[in-house]
Parts: C-alpha cells; structure tokens; sequence
C-alpha cells in the first residue's frame, strides 16, 4: 500500500490541529490517496487506521471507541486500534503511526 | 517437587478430572491406570457407534498422543487390585506396585446382570450371543456377532436398553425390547408418559415391546436360540443384549478398607469420607446419598475435585446435581427432569396429550418454580425447561408458553440435526459450524460465542437457537455467564446495583462511570451507549453529555445507512401530515437529490441517502422537528383515522396519538418505544403489537395494551387497564414508560421486559400505585418531558468540530498533500 511505504520511508505529514477531532471520536482524511481514519482517544493519545471497513465497506471514523478498540457502526464488529486484528474473525484493518505534535496531528514515524 | 498423582479408571470422569487438573496448572506427576486397554472414549458414544452413525476414530476423546503431550504415564489395560492407604501404593494385576501421594478413584460402573437361569456359560463368561452394553468392547463384539444373525432380545427398556434396541435395528432384521416394569423408562416418566412412548417405538420404529416382562431363562445350548419369560412365553431370538442396569466398581475401595456404602462414600470436596489424599469422582461415588449415573454432574464433580486438590479453590464444594434427560431414539424425543408424577396436592400440574402424535407433555410446578417435567414426541422446549429447572428461573405466568412456542417462530430445530452449513443468524450470516468452532476453540460462555461469531448480534430472535447450540457443542459444559446479569458489557454490575452506585457518586459522565465503577478503569466502546441512555434517563438536564459516548446516529441524528449515507425522517404525529407539510418534503428532496423517498412502518416519509455534511442544511430547510426514526428512544404513534372519519370508530384515535406524541416525543429509554392508538378493535393501526397500544372501546373507553411486537418476535400485548379518558391514557402511558426506562436492562424490548416482570406486577405497580412509586414516576418522566430539545434544531454551528464531516470518500474530505 503506497501509504505504508511512505510513512514507513519516514514520512511525516501533518494532518491538522489536534483540536479537530472531539476526545474519543475519529475523523477521516485522505492523505496520497488513501482514506485514513485517525481516533482521538480519551487518553489523548492517537490511532491512525484503514477508513473503510474490510467487512462491508463501512465509515469505521463513525464508530465508537474505548482506549482500545474501535466497533464498526454498521454491524458492531471490532478491531484492535493498536494492531489492526478482528475481534471478531473479519480481515484486519492496516495500521498507520500517527501522534501528536503539539497541538498538530503529526501522520508517520 | 511435584506430587505423585494416581488415577484408578480412565473413563469419562477420570480423565476428565485429570484435564481439569492439567487446565489450573496443577503441578502433578500423573499415572493412570485403566481396564480397557485404550485412551480415553467417550462412553455416550457407543449408542452412536451401535447405530452407526459415529465411527470408532470419531469417538475417542484423547488419544495416546495426549497423555505422552502432557507427561501422564497411562497403564492401559492395567486393572488395579488393592490400594494400601497406609503405604500408599496401588497394586495392579500385572504385578505392578506404584507409590502416590494423592489418590484419585474413578472406576465407574459395570453392567448388572439379572440372575437368569442360562445367561453365564460356565467356561466363557456370557453365553454365546448374550452381550452387555457398557465397553467399547462389549459394542465392537455385539456388532461383529449381530451383522451374522437376524433377531435380538433386548432386556431392559431403560435409557440404554432403548439405545441398545435402535442401535441393533441397524445390524439385523427383528428387535424385541423386554421391560421387567410396567412402563418404559419407569425411572423417569409416568406411566401414561412411558406408554405413549411405547406406542412410538413399536409404531414409528417397528421394535416389538413386551413390557411386565420377567425374563426367566436363556434358552440354547452352545448358543442362544431364544428366550422364555416367567408367564411361560418363548421369544426366538439369536443374540441378547442385557440392560438391565448398571453398578458401581466398588470393590477395590471396599477391598481397600474405604468407605463404601452403594458407592464409594464422599464429601462434598470429593474426598472420601475420612481420607484426606483420597479422592472419588463419577458414577462409582456416593454423594450425599446420591450416585449418578449421567455425564453433566461428573463435569461438576470434576472441576471441583480439581479445585480442591491443585488448591487453587479449597472451598470448593459439590452440592449434588439436578438430573435432566433429553435424548432423542430415532425420530422420537424424550427429555425428563426432576418430578415424574407431583408429589403434593398443592403441585401444579400442566399435562398435554396428543396421542395420534406420539405427542406427550408434562409439567409440575411448585411455589412457582419448575420441580418437574417430561416431554415425549416434542422436545423443542426442553432446552429452556431444563434451564428453567436447573436454574429455579422464574416461570412465564402464561404456562403454556413452557410447553409450545406461542407466537414466537415455529419449528425449533434440535442442533444435532442441522447440518453445518445451516445459517443461524440471518443477519449476520453465521452458520452452525462457525458456532461449534468457537466453542470448540475454548469458549464457553454464550456471550463469548456470540461476541467471537457475532451471532445473535443482528435482530437477536436467533439468540435461543445460539444458546442452543452453545450449550449442545459444549456437551453441557456451558459456563454461566457472569456479564448476562450485568446492564452493559463493560461494568461489572446488574442494573439496580449500577444505578445505585451512579447516584452514590453522582457519576454525570460515562468516563467518570468507567473510572470510578470498572476495576482497573477500562473503558469499553461496547457500553458506551447504554450508559449514555442511562445517565440521561437518571440526571436529563444535569447529565454531562460527551459526544464519543453516543452511537453515530444520535452524534448525528439521523440512521445510518449500509453506504455511509443517512435518513431523515421528519416527524408526523400520530402520521398525520398537510399539504403545505407534503410540499415541503417534495421541495427538499428534489433540492437535495434524495435518491429515494419512503414511507417508513411508522407511518411517517423518509428521505433515504442523505449525505452527512448535508443533514444540517436539510433540516433547515424542512424546518420540522426530528422524528427520531435512529434513536433507542420514543419513535413513533401510529393511528388509525378512527371516529372522526371512519364509520366504525368508537374514540377519536387521531387526536389521542398526536398528544402522547406531542408529550412523550424523544424519549430516551432502554430500547426502542413504538407507540399506536387504534379507533376501534379492529385494530388498523396495530395497537395490539405495540411496545405500548391504545384501542379505543364502545363507552368512550380506552384499553391499553403493553410489551407487544410484531418485529423480528411478534407478541401480542397484555391488557394492562382500561380507562375512561384520554387524560388517563396519557398519565399512564407515561408512567408505564418511565417504569420501563428505570428498570429495563439495556436494549431489551418492552416485550421480554413485560413478560419478566409480569403484567400482573405492573400493573400493581403503574395502576394500583401498591409500592407507592406512582408520583415519583410521574415526576421523573415529567422532567424528561420538560427536558426535550429537538435535536435537529442543533444545525446552526457543529455540536463539535467536523460534527457532519463525512467519514467515507463520498465527496471531498481535506485533501493533505504528501511531501516525499
Ligand atoms: C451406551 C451408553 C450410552 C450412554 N449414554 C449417555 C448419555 O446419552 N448421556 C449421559 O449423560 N450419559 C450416558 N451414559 C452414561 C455415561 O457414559 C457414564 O455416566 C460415564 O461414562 C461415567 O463415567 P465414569 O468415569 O464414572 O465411568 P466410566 O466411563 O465407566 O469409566 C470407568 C473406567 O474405569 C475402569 N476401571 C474400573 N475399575 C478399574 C480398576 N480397578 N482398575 C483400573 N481401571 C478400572 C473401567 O474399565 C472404565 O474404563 C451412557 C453409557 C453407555 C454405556
Ligand atoms: C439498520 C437497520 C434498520 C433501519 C435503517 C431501520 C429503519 C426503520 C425506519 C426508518 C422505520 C420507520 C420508523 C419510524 O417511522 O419511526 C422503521 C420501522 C420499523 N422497523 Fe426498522 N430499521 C432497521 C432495523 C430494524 C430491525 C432489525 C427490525 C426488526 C427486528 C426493525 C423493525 C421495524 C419495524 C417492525 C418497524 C415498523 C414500526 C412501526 O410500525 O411502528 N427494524 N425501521
Ligand atoms: S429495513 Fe429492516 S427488514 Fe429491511 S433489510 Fe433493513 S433490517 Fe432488514
Ligand atoms: S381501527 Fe376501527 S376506527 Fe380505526 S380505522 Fe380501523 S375500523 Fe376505523
Ligand atoms: S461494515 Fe463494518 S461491521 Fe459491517
């Protein structure tokens, strides 16, 4: 996936301001092409994920989260946010490092 | 150093405790000892080993592989002979002599042969032909004899006498049951029972049963060549099988100095009676004064042997099983538990009788909980009754519910018969076999399927069938599970509990619930909504509304689409609109290129496929308040035209649903509250099948019915007054909700939570006022009532940055360019 290349060749982008996503909800944005949805988690810390869902395609920037999982509004499957794996035997969903850098969402190692 | 663990018997119980043993680490050096010269089988099996239909590979539980896996030295074949407790050795016939510093007894039972003139050959045990029903090799040798001759004798029409009879009916032409009692299975059912299931067996399946048949000799010389019975009466038959019951291996225990009475004497650690590394488990222990003879209380007597000797619980105690039956031979189903017949005057007893069917029920019932019942011909409710008699549940106040499937889906099919690929769950496409694998990988809780599988996670009517299948594949091992009494996944407590708790530390936020009621703090995006709806329902205008704790569709008021995309449904009270109303939708669906316009069940229109970024401007332009067609809240009342225009109506039905609207619109509860008003008992607008139905009367009176549902389960509500003003109706509807609200679990419908409680006991409550609760409840929904906003009035600025921003590339979301 071209994206996981680019962040991994450390790449950094930066997304926007932190403020931009309400504590415990997700935004999406498309970087190069890719659709991406980035979680603000109640710990203040960030997860950066595939935006559509592998089971049916749905919004997973729409679910709900904790500080672990994010569960897919369409049918309530869930996926760990930090390493992308069903809970509940679906496909995974890719994994993107992201975090904050100061007040800005900071996408890439 | 770890301790030297023997085990005397390597059948079903022995092995068991041993797995059980093994599964909390329990840090043993294990020999076994067993009689047959194999691994572990299951005994139960056989039946399907005899009926052909289960191979000899597809029975064994563990094979030698295992022991070696687990370091357990097996001596297959060896039968111990005496133990010395004070040495503590175990001596076995092949000379051998082993040290142990714990003693595990599980030596099971053998067949009991009744003392028939004939049936020993003095040379080689049985006579030639004759056979019991008990060992892998008793079923091997019975098969291998039977596939040569052409009729069989079956002595005993118990459990297993009738396994043994359709098993044989495979291998050779003619099969005669003999039962010494006056009617089959006389331990479990009734006489009335026990003949209809003769008549069954003799008609569907073509057996010959003689019943009061006293079996008195063996007749042949060098092989059988038929039977006589005590009335003189001869049965020509060339092979007998003798089920006559069975006894426990007690005799290296009585050998052995231990305590033994009918079985081998334990307390309720599994010790035996005054050993302290002595132990006994399986059909060869006397508990309590009870030996049992089935497999479901060996699993209990297993797990807290284990408990006990690893140490890991030392107050782990057996209290006694409850015995429940459910087999099925052939096409005819049996399941018995508890009471046979009632035992005082004061038992409710419920019977039904279908002889044409081979169809018999029956049920009896003491001080309201169930202590009895045997179903014949039908076993579709039997999972549930022996959950309800295992558990005391408390019983349906409709008893007939206990007995067929009243309104529900018929044909409840037994797990054993789907095949693999039987769909389970329609709506999320989960099959049999998905089920039984997760179960199979070591999840033992319903809940735990369910989450794993995500069955029973759609419109939930598939839930029993999932129950059933758990608690099938698990061979009723299922773990109770602890999280089913809990509101919501994620906070260890049932809901009165957690609503106390709430206002003890006037907990305002869902965070601050997580954080103060979790131990360790977790927070769980699964209970997220559930507590949102009840820390509204409990604190309205002072609950902290955090966004991320609401479902998207209420962050966003509208229900979301398979594309992403959402409806809006405006609302139409009491489905009653206006032309200017009509206009206005059409001007906005041709200005928004709303892909389809709809009327919904709820007699309203939805515009379907509405992107988010446009909901905003949408309702703006219908500047009409929301219908809340998304929300687990107030939805709808439905009305019929009723006496304003209809010939037959009897009650202005139109006008009364507008106001109930008009009051209790957006009501946040538990689930889903679908209201309706009807003019007359014809019922137009399906008041009978709503969370909450009015129908208009002759007299100016109006009845009010509760805990309907024509959805995915369709119920018809119970009656729960009849009033005479529309004032009435409005004050008890909302007292009704509000008692719903307070005391229903999350997500579960007014049609389980009615039938739980019992429309007798609300009524008590909302009607009578008898627990003096009737003002604080029209209080609290009062303050809900005053709470109201229309949601769709927050468009003017986001509620929080990209509120409406879409979550999927429908259109265009900010573009960030990547520097290489
Ligand atoms: C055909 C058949 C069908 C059944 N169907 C059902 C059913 O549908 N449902 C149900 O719940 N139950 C059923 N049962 C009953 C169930 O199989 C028993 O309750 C269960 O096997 C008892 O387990 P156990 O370990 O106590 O005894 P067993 O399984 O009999 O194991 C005892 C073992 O110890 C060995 N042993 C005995 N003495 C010694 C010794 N001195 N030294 C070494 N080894 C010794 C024996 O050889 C045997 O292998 C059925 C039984 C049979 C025979
Ligand atoms: C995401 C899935 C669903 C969507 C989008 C949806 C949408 C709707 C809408 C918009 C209405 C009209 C409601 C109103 O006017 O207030 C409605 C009504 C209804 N829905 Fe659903 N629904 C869904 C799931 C279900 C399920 C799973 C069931 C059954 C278990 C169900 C049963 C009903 C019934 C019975 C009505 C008619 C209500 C009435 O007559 O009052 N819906 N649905
Ligand atoms: S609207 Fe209801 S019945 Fe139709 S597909 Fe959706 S859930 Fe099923
Ligand atoms: S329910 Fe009765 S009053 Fe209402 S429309 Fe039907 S017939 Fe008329
Ligand atoms: S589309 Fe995400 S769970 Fe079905």
């Amino acid at each position: 996936m071209t994206l996981s290349t680019s962040a991994s060749s450390n790449t950094r982008t930066v997304l926007g301001p932190l403020a931009d996503i309400p504590p415990g909800e997700g935004r999406s944005y498309v970087v190069g092409g890719e659709t991406i949805a980035v979680f603000h988690l109640r710990d203040g810390s960030l997860r950066a994920v595939s935006a559509v869902c592998p089971h049916k395609g749905g919004p997973l920037a729409d679910g709900q989260i904790d500080n672990r999982v994010v569960v897919c509004p369409l049918h309530l499957n869930a996926w760990d946010l930090a390493t992308g794996c069903s809970q509940s035997g679906q496909p995974p969903i890719d994994v993107y490092p992201v975090r904050a850098d100061g007040d800005l969402i900071v996408l890439g190692d | 150093m770890s301790q030297r663990l023997v085990v005397i018997g390597n059948g079903m119980a022995g092995a068991r405790t041993v797995e059980e043993i093994l599964a909390r680490n329990g840090d043993f050096t294990v020999t076994m000892f067993g009689d047959e010269p194999y691994g572990n089988y299951n005994r139960i099996m056989l039946s399907n080993l005899l009926a052909g239909v289960e191979t000899e590979d597809g029975i064994f539980l563990n094979d030698l592989a295992w022991y070696q896996e687990n370091g357990i030295t097996l001596n297959a074949g060896v039968k111990i002979q005496r133990i010395d407790k004070a040495r503590k050795v175990v001596f076995g016939d092949d000379g051998s002599e082993t040290p142990y510093d714990k003693l595990i007894i599980a030596t099971g039972s053998y067949a009991w042969t009744p003392p028939i003139k004939g049936i020993h050959h003095p040379k080689r045990g049985y006579h030639q032909g004759v056979f019991a029903f008990r060992t892998l090799d008793d079923t091997r040798a019975m098969i291998r004899y039977a596939r040569d001759h052409e009729r069989a004798v079956v002595i005993g029409g118990g459990l297993l006498g009738l396994e043994a009879a359709r098993g044989l009916q495979n291998h050779l032409n003619h099969v005669t049951l003999l039962h010494a009692m006056g009617h089959l299975m006389n331990t479990q059912l009734d006489a009335k029972a026990g003949s209809m299931l003769k008549d069954s067996i003799e008609n569907k399946l073509g057996i010959d049963v003689i019943v009061d048949a006293m079996t008195s000799e063996i007749l042949g010389k060098d092989r059988v060549t038929g039977v006589k019975l005590g009335d003189g009466t001869v049965i020509e038959c060339d092979v007998v099988v003798v089920a006559a019951g069975i006894r426990p291996n007690t005799q290296v225990a009585a050998d052995s100095e231990l305590p033994v009475e009918r079985g081998i004497v334990v307390d309720d650690q599994m010790r035996v009676r005054g050993e302290s590394d002595v132990y006994a488990v399986g059909e060869c222990a006397q508990h309590r004064g009870e030996m049992y003879g089935l497999v479901a209380p060996l699993w209990d007597q297993a797990k807290v042997l284990a408990d006990h000797i690893t140490g890991r619980d030392l107050d782990a105690a057996y209290t006694g099983s409850k015995i429940s039956t459910k087999l099925k031979v052939a096409g005819i189903d049996v399941a018995s538990m508890g009471l046979k017949e009632p035992a005082t005057d004061e038992d409710e007893v419920i019977v039904y009788s279908e002889p044409r069917k081979g169809v018999y029920k029956q049920i009896i019932i003491r001080d309201g909980v169930l202590v009895g019942a045997t179903l014949v011909g039908d076993n579709r409710k039997a999972a549930g009754l022996i959950q309800a008699f295992d558990r005391g549940m408390a019983l349906p106040e409709e008893r007939a519910e206990l007995l067929f499937d009243i309104g529900g889906p018929a044909g409840e099919v037994a797990p054993a018969d789907m095949p693999d690929d039987a769909q389970v769950c329609n709506c999320n496409g989960v099959s049999k076999g998905a089920i039984c694998g997760a179960v199979s990988a070591g999840c033992k809780t319903v809940g735990g399927v369910m989450d794993k599988t995500r069955a029973g996670k759609g419109c939930g009517t598939c839930k029993p069938l999932v129950q059933r299948i758990v608690e099938w594949a698990a061979g009723g091992e299922v773990e109770e599970d602890p999280a089913a009494s809990w509101y919501v996944p994620g906070v260890p407590m049932p809901k009165p509990e957690l609503m106390a708790a709430i206002r003890k530390y006037e907990l305002k936020s869902v965070s601050s619930v997580f954080d103060k009621l979790v131990p360790g703090g977790e927070h769980d995006a699964k209970s997220k909504m559930g507590l949102a709806s009840l820390l509204k329902m409990m604190w309205a205008d002072e609950y902290v509304d955090e966004r991320d704790a609401r479902f998207i569709n209420d962050r966003v008021h509208g229900n979301i689409q398979r594309d992403g995309t959402f409806s809006v449904v405006p609302q139409m009270k009491g489905g009653v609109t206006s032309p200017a109303q009509l206009r206005k939708i059409a001007d906005v669906a041709e200005k928004y290129d709303v892909p389809m316009v709809k009327l919904t069940g709820g007699q309203r229109i939805d515009l379907l496929g509405v992107p988010k970024e446009k909901l905003p401007a949408i309702w703006a332009d219908l500047d009409m308040p929301s219908g809340y067609a998304y929300a687990k809240s107030f939805r709808t009342v439905k009305t019929c035209v009723g006496s304003d225009f209809c010939r037959f109506g009897v009650g202005d039905s139109t006008a009364l649903g507008i106001a109930l609207e008009e009051r209790y619109q957006g009501l946040e509860g538990p689930g889903k509250m679908k209201l309706a008003v009807t003019g007359c008992p014809r019922n137009c607008a399906e008041a009978y099948c709503k969370d909450l139905g009015v129908v208009a009367i002759d007299g100016g009176k109006w009845e009010i019915y509760v805990g309907g549902a024509a959805g995915a389960h369709i119920r018809k509500g119970d009656l729960l007054t009849t009033v005479g003003t529309a004032e009435e109706v409005i004050r008890l509807t909302g007292r009704f909700l509000q008692y719903y609200r307070e005391n229903a679990n999350w997500l579960e419908r007014t049609y389980t939570f009615v039938p739980r409680i019992g429309i007798d006991r609300i009524r008590e409550i909302v009607v009578d006022d008898a627990d003096g609760v009737a003002a604080d409840l029209d209080a609290a929904v009062e303050e809900a009532v005053q709470a109201y906003k229309d949601p769709w009035k927050e468009r003017a600025e986001p509620a929080t940055p990209g509120q409406f921003r879409t979550s999927l590339p429908l259109t265009v979301l900010p573009q960030v360019p990547v520097r290489s």
